[in-house]
């Protein structure tokens, strides 16, 4: 390791620290605790903030200057102190988290003759990266990236992991990385005589200084996956678990292209699941026919990729989200187990589920056979007082016997879902889906791979169900008027990017009219 | 109760003099009132300032055993008022709020005040809420120092001098019968420094001994002829009065410098940022000794005409750094050269940001100019940093990389925006989550919003409120909305807006003008936004103030008729039919609707302690949690855009078939239950979940337990054993 500098013998300069954190994550505990470092071992120390209303869950910036008091004298008299952080003139920079780094970088706190920049790696996400409909995540790497050109040292570990794993808070492993660091002149001892002082949660806390400091001192370099949010299926196994599975597992490992055989076992255990051997056979006859047209259209030098993604969405279409795959997850024994484990909490204790459930006349009609359930639908009178009966949602507790057997009661419909009226609606959506992917792909296989793709905007329950819906329907009546053109595929991409970055049509309206599409009737929003 | 406890810092009031006080610059602000022997202490707290009110709040024996009154007033114009203890009494007397909010409610008060003149030293604490972390409009309290002739104390940034000047502003007063304005911006408020004590001491004359022998003199009334005479004797007798004080004391200072045909003039408050950014052109050093000359403004107004002739002479140029516009100072500086005839060239704003907060980095700029301009020299050295060039400001500083020549990487579109937001299990959310369901089904209304928490739905995810009139105004700025329409308006308030003003501003008004709009007062026991402080309506009782006064009752007193109270705001669907009916209904007149629940970060520091304490002795205690279906959850987050909770979260769904994250609740979560709520409400989906977790349960609820684990256990061994038959990976959980 080279060696590290050692901040505080300039006499002509204050030691200069800028903390960026969010509300209620204690960055005003931090600074406490430096100031105290400072003055109880021979510096004057000047914090300030500009808290405010910043206290609540908003952004922050606190800034501290050190100066020793042995150089005093030559100084003759005390230092000025700034009260804000001048860009360019910042030796450390702690960030209470990823993107709060980044918001020190963008604001020239850090650069590379200067400052050190020590960060803890976790996400706290913000309310604009949650509310969108797809994957609004902010782009990590980026920070990680600028971190590493633009300052002299960065530091990064997930200090809010390290703090949960010594029973404390970010702002005692923070500090801790402050020690690591070792920049200021300040022994480890002193951190922890200072946390001593403090007097509150001692013992967590210096639990937690100590995993900070070995944090620094032991860096771990933790490769970031391209997207954080995806999984990986898992291989397809050389022998399926259970004998009536085989003869399945065996169709994908002798009739589709290595490549996508992981992901079509994801994709077949999930419908196994779901419903049963059949449908697993149901599944596959859906994956070969497309698998044939798509071999036709050259799929080999496209990296079987229509393949790959259909593996996934045609398995999350075929299961679909009902009240009988969800009283079904509810009920698992696996589901007791990770609930407990949550809160982590003894195998013998106590522990029960209030459940928020809140079906719709719909939901309830559609398992129904479609005749009867059509037929019932008309009848107004009777489908006003079912609605008054379904006005409140239900809490069920499945702990218990009454609310277990209830939530079974309705996991064993299982049996009778083929018969019912969402199955029907789905299966007519699924097939009019794949007809118009197999009829695009001969002419435009990126297009038709795009149209498949387009299926992740359908997701969730009732009204939020109808209105991904219809935001499909709309793509696909792109896919259709986009046909032809040079950049259907990456139009249809552009599409659906903007159906999943909100909730509304804002932002796909104008895409649609930037790509010079006719104009949409209103579409009939298709609820099931 | 304030959401934090000062327990720490009222013992540093009692400091034996001599002693080093280490702490926060308003709490140096605080001692230093005692040390001046202060007879009453008010104000309406507001960042920056809260913790004056907060400490001295918790600082009961103390202040009863040096016999200061201290009260929180009902609004900044009750405490202005308060001051009028020293129109006729030689008390000394403090009040403080947030400025310019502050000021301008008390304005009228002040103006009073200021006219007959104070015996007492009466003296305002501005916390000055301008620049980055400023919650309220961008304005300069200058304005109304030169209006009522009040002085304006603007210390540079050390707790020494801001404590002297404390010291200085009661004598400022005393000597020219003049109330004093001290102004300390927010990081001089939050600013960790140390000063060395004095002796704490008794007012010598108490408001006790005023009562009992009153005094009255026709003359310190605003009343004609007085008030004639008034504002003759400000210019004749005060202002000459004050201006002896300043210079006599020296309270603004002069540094020598060697560049002696060049100078700066700036305010106190500005001086410590001025010197970091004269370091960067060497210039100055870290002890401060510039080498052009300075003239520091501690008083801001009003201007010492001879300091300014005396420090201008021979010079060939000064700047002028007065941050904020207009620029008050510049004109002043310009119309006193002129009429003494000095031939100075003034620089100020012509090189410095017209408006905005001086950053060092933009005084680094205008700085730059300065020395292009009158001294190159000092530019051709290498110096940090170079020459920002000058842009359009940005409406955010805190946004904008400060200086341009500082290499800053390109994360613009990746780092989001993080605005303060509802804390976790705030009751306020639901009420917005039930006004989005509402809109959704009766369409987009107009929405006056008003100052406190609720102000945050403004923000993402809510997107709800049109405009914020002032504190206590939600109701008022609705005021002309009240014509027949197809859609009434709503108008938000909390309890904080509705006792500072709302209930005779907002709610008297619309009786009284037969307003038919709806207005929700948001009823959360404490002033929440400013730090928790009670009020009326709070609920826990306060041996020295008088609390539960409910809302409804003031509301019923006033001539209200429609009232609804939801003492859950966390039932979304009560919240939501209730604000349905006050907007469908045929009732004719102000609809009020009192949402209730307790702030929670409050609720927590009190509740969260006992129920720990409770889990250690053994007792029986339900832990709850929320919690979420990653398999079920479908990751289009309706759930976030309905609640924004900073619990509720997002993470990878673990399933290869699901590349979008889903739902997740953290371990911040206090199960407040809005997440199901909303679920529910807006019938979203069922993975939501609430685990109560019992600690200690007793013996019948162990066998309970047990005995429900075994039917439940044999189902899903058989579920186990279907799924089982049908399963691709070896030992995959069921």
């Amino acid at each position: 390791m080279t060696t590290v500098r050692r901040l505080g013998d300039d006499p002509t300069r204050p030691i200069t620290i800028a903390v960026l954190a969010m509300g209620g994550q204690g960055g005003g505990v931090l600074v406490d605790w430096i100031v105290d470092l400072a003055e109880h071992n021979g510096f004057l120390a000047q914090a300030t903030s500009v808290a405010g209303v910043a206290q609540r869950t908003g952004a922050t910036v606190y800034y501290l200057e050190l100066f020793a008091e042995a150089h005093v004298q030559a100084l003759r008299g005390p230092p000025i102190f700034a009260l804000m952080p001048v860009p360019g003139e910042v030796d450390i920079v702690i960030a209470s988290e990823l993107m709060e780094a980044g918001r020190a970088l963008q604001r020239g706190l850090v650069t590379p003759d200067r400052t050190t920049l020590i960060c803890s790696s976790h996400r706290d996400y913000a309310t604009l990266e949650k509310v969108a409909p797809g994957n609004g995540i902010a782009d990590a790497a980026a920070v990680l990236e600028a971190g590493q050109t633009h300052a002299l040292r960065f530091l990064h570990e997930d200090m809010k992991a390290l703090a949960q794993k010594s029973g404390s808070v970010i702002s005692a492993t923070l500090f801790g990385a402050l020690a690591g660091c070792g920049e200021l002149p300040f022994s480890e001892s002193a951190f922890e005589a200072t946390i001593q002082r403090a007097g509150i949660g001692v013992e967590a806390s210096l639990r937690a200084l100590a995993a900070g400091v070995r944090a620094m001192r032991e860096p771990v370099r933790v490769e970031l996956a391209p997207d954080p949010m995806a999984t990986s299926p898992r291989e397809l196994p050389t022998r399926a678990a259970s004998p009536a599975v085989e003869p399945l597992r065996q169709r994908i490992a002798n009739t589709f292209p290595a490549h996508a055989h992981a992901m079509l076992g994801a994709g077949l255990q999930r419908v196994l699941e779901y419903q049963d051997i059949a449908y697993g056979h149901e599944y596959l006859d859906h994956m070969t026919r497309l698998q044939i047209r798509a071999d036709a259209c050259g799929s080999a030098v496209q990296a079987h990729l229509a393949t790959l993604e259909a593996a996934r969405w045609v398995a999350v279409a075929m299961a679909y989200d009902d009240i009988i795959r969800v009283a079904d997850l509810k009920t698992r024994a696996s589901r007791t187990a990770r609930v407990r484990a949550e809160i982590g909490a003894g195998p013998d204790e106590v522990v029960g589920t209030v459940e928020y459930f809140h079906p719709r006349l719909e939901e309830i009609l559609a398992l129904l056979p479609p005749r009867l359930a059509n037929g019932l639908a008309r009848n107004h009178w009777l489908t006003g007082l079912l609605s008054a009966a379904l006005a409140r949602g239900q809490r069920v507790r499945p702990h218990t016997v009454r609310g277990h057997l209830l939530l079974h009661g309705l996991a064993s419909l299982r049996h009778w879902r083929r018969h019912s009226l969402r199955h029907h609606q789905e299966r007519a959506h699924l097939s009019a889906w794949l007809s118009q992917v197999l009829a695009i792909m001969p002419s435009d296989y990126a297009l038709a791979l795009e149209l498949i793709r387009c299926r992740r905007v359908i997701k969730g329950y009732s009204d939020t169900h109808a209105r991904g819906n219809s935001k499909f329907d709309r793509l696909s009546r792109a896919a259709t008027m986009l046909q032809g053109r040079a950049d259907a595929a990456t139009a249809l991409a552009a599409l659906r990017a903007a159906a999943l970055a909100e909730p509304g049509l804002t932002l796909l309206t104008q895409r649609w009219q930037e790509l010079g599409l006719p104009e949409v009737t209103e579409i009939s929003v298709e609820t099931s | 109760m304030a959401e934090r406890s000062f327990k720490a810092e009222v013992e540093k009031l009692r400091a034996p003099p001599g002693s080093v006080f280490h702490g926060e610059g308003i709490l140096a602000v605080t001692k230093a009132l005692l040390e001046c022997g202060v007879g009453y202490v008010a104000g309406y707290q507001g960042s920056p300032i809260s913790h004056l009110m907060d400490v001295l709040s918790d600082a009961e024996p103390i202040l009863q055993a040096l016999g200061v009154h201290f009260e929180t007033s009902a609004n900044e114009a009750t405490a202005a008022a308060t001051l009028s203890a020293s129109v006729m009494y030689p008390i000394r007397g403090a009040v403080t709020w947030k400025s310019t909010v502050g000021t301008n409610v008390a304005s009228d008060a002040l103006a009073n005040l200021a006219s007959g003149g104070v015996t007492g030293g009466a003296v305002i604490i501005l916390g000055e809420d301008y620049g980055e972390g400023s919650s309220i409009m961008q304005e300069r309290s200058h304005a109304f120092a030169m209006k009522s002739q009040i002085w304006l104390l603007d210390p540079r940034p050390n707790l020494p001098t801001i404590v002297q000047t404390v010291h200085d502003a009661f004598e400022l007063s005393e000597a020219s019968r003049t109330p004093v304005m001290l102004e300390l911006r927010v990081r001089a408020c939050h600013l960790h420094g140390s000063f060395v004590t004095r002796e704490n001491i008794r007012p010598p004359f108490t408001l006790r001994q005023a009562l009992e022998s009153p005094v009255r003199d026709t003359s310190r009334i605003v009343l004609p002829p007085a008030s004639y005479l008034h504002e003759q004797e400000k210019i004749t007798e005060r202002w000459p009065a004050a201006v002896r004080f300043i210079e006599a004391r020296g309270l603004n200072e002069f540094f020598e410098g060697e560049i002696a045909d060049l100078g700066i003039i700036m305010l106190g408050g500005l001086y410590n940022n001025v010197q970091r950014a004269l370091m960067s052109y060497g210039m100055s050093d870290l002890r401060g000794n510039s080498r052009i000359p300075l003239y520091v403004l501690n008083v801001a107004y009003p201007i010492i005409d001879a300091e300014v002739i005396r420090f201008c002479q021979g010079k060939r140029a000064v700047l002028i750094i007065e941050e904020g516009q207009p620029d008050y100072h510049e004109q002043a500086i310009h119309a006193v050269l002129g009429r003494a005839g000095m031939h100075v060239k003034v620089h100020g704003k012509d090189l410095l940001a017209k408006a905005g907060e001086y950053t060092v980095a933009e005084l680094k700029r205008g700085l730059a100019g300065f020395l292009q301009r009158h001294h190159p020299a000092a530019l051709a050295k290498p110096v940090a940093v170079g020459l920002p060039a000058r842009g359009p400001r940005d409406p955010q500083p805190a946004e904008t990389p400060a200086s341009p020549s500082v290499s800053v990487p390109v994360l613009a579109g990746i780092v989001p925006a993080r605005p303060p937001g509802f804390c976790i299990g705030c009751p306020e959310r639901p009420i917005f989550s039930a006004l989005t369901l509402v809109q959704e089904e009766l369409g987009q209304h107009h929405i006056s919003a008003d100052i406190g928490c609720h102000l945050f739905a403004a923000m993402p995810p809510f997107h709800l409120g049109a405009s914020t009139m002032g504190y206590g105004l939600g109701a008022s700025s609705a005021a002309a909305f009240n014509v027949p329409a197809s859609k009434r308006s709503i108008a938000m308030m909390g309890d904080g807006g509705f006792w500072h003003n709302g209930l005779a501003s907002g709610i008297s008004n619309a009786v009284f003008n037969k307003a038919d709009g709806i207005i929700v007062i948001v009823d959360n026991n404490y002033s929440a936004a400013t730090g928790g402080q009670d009020l009326p309506s709070s609920r826990l009782d306060k041996h020295n103030r008088s609390t539960r006064h409910a809302i409804g009752e003031a509301l019923r007193g006033v001539g209200v008729e429609w009232i609804r109270t939801v003492d859950d705001t966390y039932d979304v669907n009560k919240m939501r039919d209730t604000l349905q009916e006050a907007l469908t209904s045929d009732f004719q007149g102000p609809k009020v609707i009192v949402a209730q629940s307790e702030c929670m970060l409050n609720k927590q520091r009190r509740e969260k302690p006992l129920v720990a304490a409770a889990d250690q002795r053994g007792e029986r205690v339900v832990r709850e949690k929320f919690g979420v279906d990653a398999d079920i959850c479908s990751g289009d987050h309706a759930c976030m855009r309905l609640s924004g909770c900073p619990s509720l979260t997002l993470r990878n769904s673990g399933d290869p078939l699901k590349p979008d994250p889903v739902a997740h609740v953290d371990d911040g979560c206090v199960a407040c239950g809005h997440c199901g709520e909303v679920a529910d409400a807006a019938i979203l989906c069922p993975s939501f979940y609430r685990i109560e977790w019992v600690r200690h349960p007793g013996g019948w609820e162990r066998r309970l337990d047990k005995w429900r684990r075994r039917i439940v256990g044999w189902l899903q061994d058989r579920q186990r054993r279907t799924l089982a038959a049908r399963t691709l990976y070896a030992g995959d959980p069921a």
